[in-house]
């Protein structure tokens, strides 16, 4: 029962991370119908920025206490990820208003390999740390409810309760501001949410901006755990399935799916890993949402297209 | 239903004034020198048998199609290559034949949508709810229940408006456009797909925002019985062009619009 907890918890820890990254997707695809293949580069890009401003702060301030040197590299990341997100919609995405989904597409695959080039570029290439201070100490917790209660990372539970934070931040913002509901009115229709005025450019640069942040977040809670480096862009492919499991449209869907994606993951590797040998953590994501595609392909929360003939 | 009176509400000068509209889609020609005004504070109809273009004539005063020639005028102001957003900024607001409501929303935020032009506060102010967003929300939120109190819909405040009866729906929509408190409001086949009670129902709507706010509406239907019972003066359209314009009787006396829509054999 212990183990079992401890991996379930293992897997939730993790899903927490797949989801934020696929609310990026989420975000973006509801609000334009983009899909957005830059979301990695965009974690990769938002982690880099972060982990070097702070390593420039206290070098150019002679600033060096850590939580301020932490927080102003995050505004000032925050900063960078919106002037990326205005960029990419004067740039590139004003320009193909009205162009088909795969053209789109294809245009954020261009933005994914500039994005990769460019924060490389300018940030460098090499491995950096981001230290925001996360305890890196397992802890003992339930200790009373269970016999020797469940191990845990510390790290991975201040992660969860800042991915959790940032949910709610998201959730306030979308239901209780103006703001907000002008962007669920354009994520539900375009036509109409112009003809009341709403500025459909603003809005999609709002979407973008906020997807950046989310980026930005989930690249500095990856970051802190493993480290920024090129292969950070590689992990939005694990939030690929995550979208599919849990609908391209639906936010709680990407949240949950995230969260089976996590479990299944990490359950599958210690009650399958010994029958199948092993290395299933690898593949179990892709696999299930396959198969959700075979029975479900617009996922667990998304619409269902119906096409009228 | 009775034949309005004409004499309690002032018909204005001419507030929109479309001159020689065409549009073209491709090789189709769905409009071709289309000219007619609309005075302010009048109801004004737009019919014509399907495939007439009056859809289409409404999304070029809308801003959605851009016709390749002719102008439309708002009090003077010449529009051209706008689009329906800045038509809406110049108090044109308009609802849809196929309703376009933001179907998972309430029925309370789709119309709140509707002030999003009259909103000041700014994106952070908001986040943080200072006081000018809480109190800018909260007038809003007044002048958005007047206008459910209106409708006669406020038992469905807070229902989604994809789960309501299609009727209702239809007045969600033009609630919306209410909210913006427009000069001129477009109407699209505001009574397609009703039953005789919800078309009455509309009709008392439409009367009354035209009677109560002075807003100048501009109707496009295809039901000729209803539009001629309550618009002031009526624009015909058939195969992208005008065949007749007038009061409700010159346009129902016309020859050439009773074989548009009852077809003749003389052609």
């Amino acid at each position: 029962m212990g183990s079992f907890l401890e991996t379930l918890f293992g897997g939730l820890m993790v899903g927490m991370l797949y989801s934020l990254i696929a609310l990026g997707f989420v975000l973006i695809y509801k609000a334009s119908g983009v899909f957005n293949f830059a979301q990695g580069a965009m974690v990769l890009f938002a982690a880099l920025a972060m982990a070097r401003f702070a390593e420039w702060i206290p070098q150019l301030t002679g600033l060096n206490n850590k939580l301020i040197d932490n927080t102003i590299a995050f505004v000032l990341a925050a900063l960078v990820m919106v002037v990326v997100a205005w960029l990419i919609q004067k740039l590139v995405l004003g320009r193909l208003v009205n162009q088909d989904g795969i053209t789109l597409l294809m245009a954020t695959l261009g933005i994914t390999y500039f994005l990769e080039g460019a924060g490389q570029a300018i940030f460098g290439n090499s491995i950096y740390k981001i230290d925001i201070g996360m305890p890196k100490d397992p802890v003992f917790i339930f200790e009373s409810t269970f016999p020797g209660g469940l191990l845990v990372n510390k790290e991975d539970l201040y992660a969860a309760v800042i991915a959790a934070l940032l949910v709610a931040v998201l959730a306030l913002f979308f239901q209780k501001t103006s703001t907000g509901r002008a962007l669920r009115a354009v994520a539900d229709d375009h036509q109409a949410a112009q003809s009341i005025g709403i500025p459909l450019d603003r809005i999609w640069v709002i979407v973008w901006a906020v997807a950046g942040i989310v980026a930005l977040v989930a690249g500095v809670i990856w970051g802190s755990k493993l480290g920024v480096q090129f292969s950070l862009s590689l992990v939005a492919l694990k939030a690929l399935p995550v979208v599919i499991l849990g609908g391209l449209t639906s936010i709680p869907g990407a949240i949950i799916g995230g969260l089976i994606i996590g479990v299944g993951e990490k359950l599958s590797e210690i009650y399958l890993g010994p029958m199948l040998g092993g290395g299933i953590e690898i593949w179990f994501a892709y696999v299930l949402a396959l198969g959700f595609l075979l029975v479900r392909p617009q996922g667990l929360f998304g619409e269902k297209i119906i096409d009228r003939v | 239903m009775a034949v309005r009176d004409v004499m309690d509400r002032e018909i204005g000068d001419v507030i929109l004034d479309v001159r020689n509209i065409s549009l073209r889609f491709g090789g189709v020609k769905a409009l071709s020198d289309i000219s007619f005004d609309v005075r302010e504070h009048e109801i004004r109809a737009i019919i014509g048998p399907n495939g007439a273009g009056k859809s289409s004539m409404l999304n070029c005063i809308n801003g959605v199609y851009q016709p390749q020639e002719g102008s439309i005028s708002l009090r003077g102001q010449t529009f051209r290559h706008m689009n329906s957003r800045q038509v809406a900024e110049m108090g044109v607001a308009r609802t849809f034949q196929n309703l376009a409501l933001f179907k998972g929303m309430s029925v309370l935020d789709n119309i709140m949508t509707g002030r999003n032009l009259k909103m000041r506060t700014n994106l952070f102010q908001q986040a943080i709810r200072f006081g000018a967003a809480e109190r800018e929300e909260t007038a809003h939120r007044l002048v958005v229940e007047g206008i459910i109190d209106f409708l006669e819909i406020q038992a469905y405040r807070k229902t989604p408006v994809g789960k309501m009866p299609y009727g209702l729906q239809k007045r969600v929509d033009l609630g919306r456009a209410l909210a913006m408190e427009p000069e001129v409001l477009l109407l699209d086949e505001p009574m397609a797909g009703m039953n005789v009670e919800e078309k009455q129902d509309m009709s008392r709507f439409i009367l009354d925002v035209n009677d109560e706010f002075g807003t100048t509406i501009v109707l496009i239907e295809h039901d000729m019985g209803v539009v001629m019972d309550i618009s002031d003066r009526v624009v015909v359209l058939d195969y992208g062009r005008k065949i007749g314009d007038g009061s409700p009787d010159e346009v129902r006396a016309n020859a050439d619009v009773i074989s548009a829509y009852l077809g003749t054999a003389t052609h």
